[in-house]
């Protein structure tokens, strides 16, 4: 097998309006068959891709939300939240979904996959990446 | 008049422009990912005292916001859209 890349996924479009924020979650996990790392940002407004409470129900569209879920049984765990991004649309991370998995490495023990990063800590790791995948 | 804004004011302009144009007798609708203007707290907020805002409730809710909106947003339903609609001798889309 070829060695292990590091992809990145950067999510900036809200969810809804555009098709963005769904094409990109069956991206990751067709992607997350592949046994890469992979982690995904969440910046500008991505940020509302991941926030709580969506009832797509009354607006016709399907809430497509309660997939993130699922992401830590796919052993993507990597998920990183602009700082910036959140503070200037008024939320904080208790506003964001409680996106957990189980580390295998710490007798299946459930840990939080979501982490908040600076500006400048979003561009280090878009710097050691070896793929990019922007939505 | 009815000013209408269907796009996030943190991606487009649109929100903005609207602001800076509608009178403080108007309305301002929003839809779609125009409704992330009425959050509470936002690098937009000051924005929301100038004109009446409403936001179409469906659309706040398929995202989740209800309980981060600013003080005074008021929601209106698709039937309260049309009335705003035949209400308003004049529209405008900030598309």
């Amino acid at each position: 097998m070829s060695e292990i890349k590091k992809f990145l996924y950067v999510n900036r479009k809200a969810p809804y309006g555009t098709v963005y924020a769904l094409e990109s979650l069956e991206v990751v996990l067709i992607g997350a068959a592949f046994d890469q790392d992979v982690r995904l940002i969440f910046m500008d407004d991505g940020v509302f891709q991941i926030k709580k409470g969506q009832n797509a129900e009354a607006s016709g569209m399907k809430n497509f939300s309660p997939t993130y879920n699922a992401l830590g049984d796919y052993d993507v765990n990597q998920i990183y939240v602009e700082k910036e991004s959140l503070e200037a649309r008024g939320l904080t991370l208790d506003d964001l979904m409680d996106l957990t998995y189980e580390d295998e490495d710490d007798d299946w023990a459930e840990k939080k996959s979501i982490r908040l990063l600076s500006a400048d800590e979003i561009r280090d790791l878009m710097e050691e990446s070896d793929v990019v995948l922007s939505f | 008049m009815l000013h209408i804004v269907n796009k996030s004011p943190f991606e487009k302009d649109a929100f903005t422009s609207c602001m800076g144009h509608a009178s403080s007798s108007s309305t301002v609708l929003l839809i779609e990912d125009g409704v992330f203007a009425a959050l509470k707290g936002s690098a937009v907020a000051d924005q929301l005292s100038k004109a009446k805002v409403v936001a179409l409730q469906s659309d706040v809710a398929a995202r989740g916001i209800e309980a981060n909106l600013a003080e005074g947003i008021e929601l209106v339903d698709y039937a309260g859209f049309v009335d705003l609609v035949t209400e308003n001798r004049t529209v405008q889309s900030w598309v």
